[in-house]
């Protein structure tokens, strides 16, 4: 009972990190029909920030505020220079372009940082474990960024859904001419939501370096996820973003624990536990392929037919 | 023949979140008639014809075309059955040489096209009927030249012209006059006035003249429901398709 | 006698160049430039195989290195099965890419535009994940192949042969898809990329086409994974990242998109350039990443556009 509920747990946390990084990146796509593959870059650059300045300033929340602020520049930085001009050109203009974002970055990080990757300390405060009933204790640190990230999820709902910064938002997810058309100024609403992807990309980077190992690449893997997120939530469209991450999520963590016992029933322990490993990678992509078969244009999809 | 119904439109509903954009529309086309939809600005013309061709689903309603109703079918199966649509908007293969935008309308219907062997453009039973198409409509001096290279009136020719290489049962035409100056307007209403005697049509169009020469039955839709339907001169006399026309001038 | 157009002109130019390449083992002295070369024309098959759903379909798929990942696993494993013998390998290994492509395919069309784009991207990162978990074949660490493919009197092991061998199939593979592009399959494709509501408003089921054309792709792309397991003698889950997917479109774009010798000269250019910046600095990224982007900004018609064909649509 206790493994379910920890790795429930830990699936939310999981969920959690996703949604951050695939709630700048649904938004950006609907809004500005943008394929925008270097948000990883903005984690990875995020998480080696929040390591840095962690470091310098031996402040968890300081360091950590400094990254996350940092990322948000760097990515508005990057919108203006790099990104701009492939505004308004072909998907496939867009992918080219951002990929070459994405070896610039890899190489920038080995310049600066050196190739061996760098590691964070969960802080003092938050390193133990907090009982949550008789039987069963969980890491504090991963409630914190549970905590955190629904609160950032909540403060987004507000905005998208209750704020006329939102209802601009949506609008332009929903049809970027005839937002314009009404008067919204959406090169403004393109640069917050640019702007505002960035921070949460740099929040998450910060949550998960003391998780994971902070390493050239580490935003690879991150934006391969938010992307199979944001296609089964419905580019545009947070809500689908948030419920499909907590899907991805859940079944990541849960696949990963249950699935080697599930097989044992079926299969041969060596076999069981082969087949385990390789369906726990595969089944947020199964997950894909179903979704496409049923409903190719995702949960929640944002924008009408293009 | 004139007896035949080719098309008939029964009860047809499409609604877009609360407007009713199609209104419970009855409506049918005979065989070797050119039946003609009118209507103002918005009532919904285009949206009727994107349902019969198949881009549309309606919501409610039957499309009885050739003993079957098709308003379940893919658009283009349809059209392997014979109905050709030309578009309000050009719709064309812009990189490609006029023959080619008709030569891919012929090999549309000339059985599947998983061919590997000779090609398209050097097959005598796909450029010789693709000629004749642009000969009907008087483009075939032409035929060499990139669509995105010709004129606007040449370039609604060609919409034309490739609904004709379909060899259609019943072509359905949007607007084939949108865009043009009275020039063009009148060629392209002599082309027409010949094709009417060969083909079944229901167009749409906003020329009154064009309508008053070509159409053998005129119907008029308003704000998504058909109010009148019957000869030209009928058509003019009713006092509610005055209304509805109320600041438009005969063209 | 018609005029050659430059285009032709260039064809011939550059398989002549690559036909001459042996020799240049007799003025460097080693073999290296031939073993370069070798790779260039394998993953130039690998484009062009590219350029047919992507320069002629418009179907812009960033997963196309799976099939190649698939191809060199299916040689590895067979081999690693004492499975040596060509004749059961290259047919089952194309087999292998063909059924991917027509699963992975046959889902991903269901999808437009960025969700394509995104969908072939997760499919390729499965069938990477997939390898990354094969554990009895090296997993993330790759397996080596300590034979390669047996033809009985065909030795794939002498350089010479095997290039050769390779440059025979990509000049087989550019001239198909150049004959595809002008058959009645192939005007459809080309159609359906420049305007898909035309071509089902005309009455062509747009769906199945466009599957046939991304498992010919896939299996042409897999025959050069099966060249590149040979070449190789290695084959590991780093074949088929999605840089490298990347990597081939850039190949068929640099070249010139829809034209069948364009990604070969993307290929040759790109390979160059990545060998002489990584002998620069070891920091080549950094040149090539913004290289990419003033590519895209001005120069995106691609490299054969340098080089006119002669006019219609043939």
């Amino acid at each position: 009972m206790s493994l379910l509920i920890d790795q429930t747990l830990n699936g939310v946390q999981l969920a959690l990190l996703l949604f951050l990084v695939a709630a700048g990146l649904t938004l950006v796509f609907g809004i500005m029909d943008f394929m925008n593959l270097s948000h990883g870059s903005l984690f990875m650059m995020g998480a080696y920030f929040a390591a840095t300045f962690v470091a310098l300033t031996g402040s968890f929340v300081l360091g950590g505020l400094l990254a996350i602020l940092c990322t948000t520049l760097l990515g508005l930085a990057i919108e203006a220079i790099w990104l701009r001009p492939l505004f308004g050109r072909g998907h496939l203009d867009q992918v080219l372009g951002t990929f070459g974002l994405v070896l610039f970055f890899n190489d920038f990080v080995r310049l600066v940082w050196g190739p061996a990757g760098r590691t964070l300390a969960v802080p003092q405060a938050l390193a133990g474990q907090v009982s949550l009933g008789p039987t069963f204790s969980y890491p504090v640190y991963r409630l914190v960024l549970i905590g955190v990230g629904l609160l950032v999820a909540a403060g987004l709902y507000l905005l998208v859904q209750r704020t006329k910064t939102g209802m601009i938002i949506r609008a332009a997810a929903s049809d970027r001419d005839m937002a314009g058309a009404i008067g919204a100024d959406v090169t403004l609403v393109s640069t917050f939501v640019f702007g505002l992807g960035a921070a949460l990309a740099g929040l998450a980077g910060l949550f998960a370096a003391p998780l994971l190992t902070v390493q050239i690449g580490m935003g690879d893997n991150i934006l391969i996820l938010a992307l199979v997120i944001i296609v089964i939530g419905g580019l545009g469209s947070v809500r689908g973003a948030f419920l499909a991450a907590l899907i991805v999520g859940l079944i990541d963590a849960l696949g990963r624990a249950y699935l080697p016992e599930l097989l044992r029933l079926v299969l041969s322990p060596v076999a069981a536990s082969t087949a385990a490993g390789a369906l726990s990678s595969v089944a947020i992509y199964i997950l894909l392929a179903l979704v496409l078969l049923v409903r190719p244009q995702g949960l929640f999809p944002a924008r009408g037919a293009r | 023949m004139a007896d035949v119904t080719l098309l008939s439109v029964r009860k047809l509903v499409k609604r877009f979140g609360g407007l009713l954009a199609t209104d419970h529309v009855d409506l049918d086309v005979r065989a070797s008639e050119t039946h003609a939809l009118i209507g103002p600005n918005g009532a919904g013309k285009t949206t009727f014809i994107a349902q019969i061709q198949g881009e549309l689903s309606p919501d409610e309603g039957e499309i009885i075309f050739g003993g079957r109703n098709i308003a379940r079918d893919a658009a283009w199966r349809r059209a392997v059955q014979g109905l050709a649509r030309s578009f309000q908007i050009t719709s064309i293969f812009p990189q490609f040489t006029a023959l080619t935008n008709a030569v891919l309308a012929v090999q549309a219907q000339a059985g599947h096209s998983f061919r590997f062997g000779r090609p398209a453009l050097d097959d005598a039973a796909l450029t010789e009927p693709a000629h004749a198409a642009l000969s009907a409509i008087g483009l075939d001096h032409r035929a060499h030249v990139r669509a995105v290279a010709l004129s606007h009136g040449e370039q609604r020719q060609l919409e034309l012209a490739m609904a004709l290489a379909m060899r259609p049962k019943l072509l359905l035409l949007d607007e084939p006059m949108a865009g043009m100056g009275r020039q063009d307007t009148a060629r392209m209403t002599e082309i027409l006035r010949k094709l009417k005697t060969q083909y079944s049509m229901l167009l749409v169009e906003h020329d009154m003249s064009a309508v008053e020469a070509l159409a053998d039955r005129v119907s008029v839709l308003v704000a998504g429901r058909v109010v009148a339907s019957g000869s030209f001169a009928h058509i003019r006399a009713d006092a509610q398709v005055r209304a509805a026309y109320l600041g438009e001038k005969h063209r | 006698m018609r005029q050659p157009s430059p285009r032709f002109l260039l064809t011939c130019a550059l398989l002549l160049l690559l036909a001459l390449a042996p020799l240049s083992a007799t003025f460097v002295g080693n073999d290296y430039p031939l073993i370069v070369l070798t790779r260039v024309v394998i993953l130039a098959m690998a484009a062009v195989s590219l350029d047919l759903i992507l320069g002629y379909g418009g179907m812009v798929s960033l997963g196309h290195a799976a099939f190649l990942g698939i191809g060199a696993y299916a040689v590895g494993i067979m081999t690693a099965q004492d499975v040596t013998s060509g004749f059961l390998q290259w047919p089952l290994a194309i087999l292998a890419a063909a059924v991917a492509a027509l699963v992975i395919g046959a889902l991903s069309l269901r999808t437009r535009g960025v969700y394509f784009i995104l969908v072939t991207l997760a499919f390729a990162q499965m069938v990477y994940f997939l390898s990354v978990g094969l554990d009895a074949y090296g997993g993330e660490d790759g397996l080596v192949i300590p034979t390669r493919s047996q033809f009985g009197l065909l030795n794939l092991t002498n350089r010479t042969t095997f290039y050769f061998l390779c440059l025979a199939l990509l000049v087989a593979t550019i001239a198909l898809v150049a004959h595809l592009a002008r058959t009645r399959f192939g005007m459809v494709l080309r159609g359906a990329a420049m305007n898909e509501r035309r071509m089902r408003a005309l009455g062509f089921p747009v769906y199945r086409y466009r599957l046939a054309a991304f498992v010919i792709a896939g299996a042409l792309c897999g025959l050069a994974g099966i060249l590149l397991a040979n070449h190789s003698e290695f084959v590991s889950p780093s074949v088929m990242n999605w840089g490298r997917s990347a990597d081939l479109i850039i190949m068929v774009v640099l070249g010139g998109m829809g034209s069948a010798v364009g990604p070969l000269l993307g290929a040759m250019v790109f390979m160059l350039a990545e060998e002489t910046l990584s002998h620069v600095t070891t920091y080549w990224q950094l040149v090539f990443g913004p290289l990419i982007l003033i590519f895209v900004r001005f120069a995106r018609s691609g490299l054969v556009g340098l080089f006119p064909e002669r006019a219609g649509d043939g």
